[in-house]
């Protein structure tokens, strides 16, 4: 069965979509991408769509979904590279990904990890200078 | 329209054609200052002639017949011509009714004896130049209706530039009122600049837009939710008092959304977004006279 691989760098996950998600295969993702933050307990998770030229209302269900899920695990989601005409057909369909942060092209996204990370660091110190 | 007429006003081409003439040069209507009366002249004997053809073919009384073709291609030539040119409706249809006129007096002077015939023959006339005098009114109208689609089309390509302000932020400055097949064309030029320049920040700048009703807030929202579901912040400045009012009032909700009252704060909230310092350069050598700006 056809699976979309999920590529380990450093403290994140790197997905890159390169065909047309349907149903099943964007469930499996689902599926193996929160395993996966299980598994190397990742502090990120980057979606590359720029190759995703068609998107509807379960594909986009199914991005919020990895994001509600991976912030659980505490896990930041940042879908990169989103096509013009998947961003409009989205918002026309009333979904903006509200949990979901969104960068331009992989570099920016990395770096917005980067930044997301070096912020709960300084929480969770601050956290534990308070609670000492 | 029987063969006798038809032959009657086939000999009397010359003489109404000089009447026709006459009528329309005498008309105040005529706008020789959006045609030459040479040109005129040369239009109407074309038509006349045609005219006159069909009116000795076999189906004289349908103008939908195949003799009346090159009568519609002419009659459409010069309506849409003369729509473009800004001829006005009454100027476009008296063309046709003043020839209407000349061909009655033609058929009374033929039958002024048998007034049965001449009434049968006048309906019957009227019948066509009536139907003909439709199509021009119809082309005309069609011809008006292009210019005008083809001003809205430009007004729209014209009024949505995507400016590149600075490395990594763009601004868009919205001019008259957004509606749904406006904002649509503004959101995919924002959108594929954005993907073109990868640039992170997009200002839209609304004071050239009179008013803001719930409609075109909606629009707006949509744009930005677009635009960051790509990556690229929004930030929409121009916000004039009464439309800051008009945005309260109506109970829309823009806290989700950067908002300035003007382009220069916007652009320096961008800078501080990306992290640009933008400072003053330390004066070097004598003030005022001569100073290179990098030129």
């Amino acid at each position: 069965m056809e699976r979309i691989p999920i590529l380990k760098m450093g403290p994140f996950l790197l997905v890159t979509i390169q065909v047309d998600l349907y149903d099943r295969l964007a469930l499996t993702l689902e599926n193996d991408l929160i395993n996966m933050v299980s598994k190397t307990e990742a502090k990120g998770v980057l979606i590359d769509i720029s190759a995703v030229s068609i998107v509807d209302s379960f594909m986009g269900r199914i991005l919020g979904n990895i994001a509600s899920m991976s912030k659980i695990m505490d896990a930041a989601t940042v879908v990169v590279g989103m096509q013009p005409a998947v961003a409009i057909t989205l918002v026309e369909l009333g979904l903006t990904l509200s949990g979901v942060h969104t960068a331009l092209d992989v570099e920016q996204g990395m770096e917005l990890l980067r930044t997301k990370i070096g912020q709960l660091d300084t929480d969770e110190e601050g956290l534990y200078d308070s609670f000492v | 329209m029987n063969k006798e007429s038809a032959a009657a006003l086939k000999a009397k081409k010359k003489q109404i054609m000089e009447v026709w003439m006459a009528n329309q040069t005498k008309d105040a209507a005529l706008r020789d200052d959006l045609m030459s009366v040479a040109e005129l002249q040369q239009q109407s004997e074309e038509f006349l002639t045609s005219l006159l053809k069909a009116f000795s073919s076999a189906q004289a009384e349908d103008t939908d017949s195949a003799g009346y073709e090159p009568i519609h291609d002419i009659l459409n030539e010069i309506s849409i011509s003369r729509a473009r040119q800004g001829f006005s409706p009454r100027e476009t249809s008296s063309y046709i009714l003043s020839l209407k006129e000349v061909l009655s007096q033609m058929l009374e002077e033929r039958f002024r004896e048998e007034p049965a015939i001449l009434y049968k023959e006048i309906i019957a006339m009227n019948k066509i130049m009536d139907s003909l005098s439709l199509v021009t009114m119809e082309t005309y109208i069609k011809g008006r209706e292009e210019v005008i689609l083809r001003q809205t089309n430009e007004m729209s390509e014209i009024s949505t530039p995507v400016i590149r302000v600075w490395e990594g932020i763009l601004a868009l400055p919205i001019i008259g009122t957004l509606d749904s097949a406006r904002t649509q064309v503004v959101m995919e030029a924002l959108l594929e600049e954005i993907v073109a320049t990868g640039s992170r920040i997009a200002i839209l700048d609304i004071s050239g837009v009179p008013t803001v009703d719930s409609l075109v807030a909606q629009h707006l929202i949509k744009t930005v939710s677009a635009a960051r579901l790509m990556g690229a912040e929004c930030i929409i400045s121009g916000i004039r008092a009464e439309i800051a009012q008009t945005i309260v009032h109506l109970g829309i909700d823009l806290t989700n959304i950067y908002t300035k009252a003007s382009l220069a704060s916007a652009l320096k909230m961008s800078f501080a977004m990306l992290n640009i310092q933008v400072t003053k350069a330390a004066q070097t050598g004598q003030t005022g006279s001569k100073q290179n700006f990098g030129f």
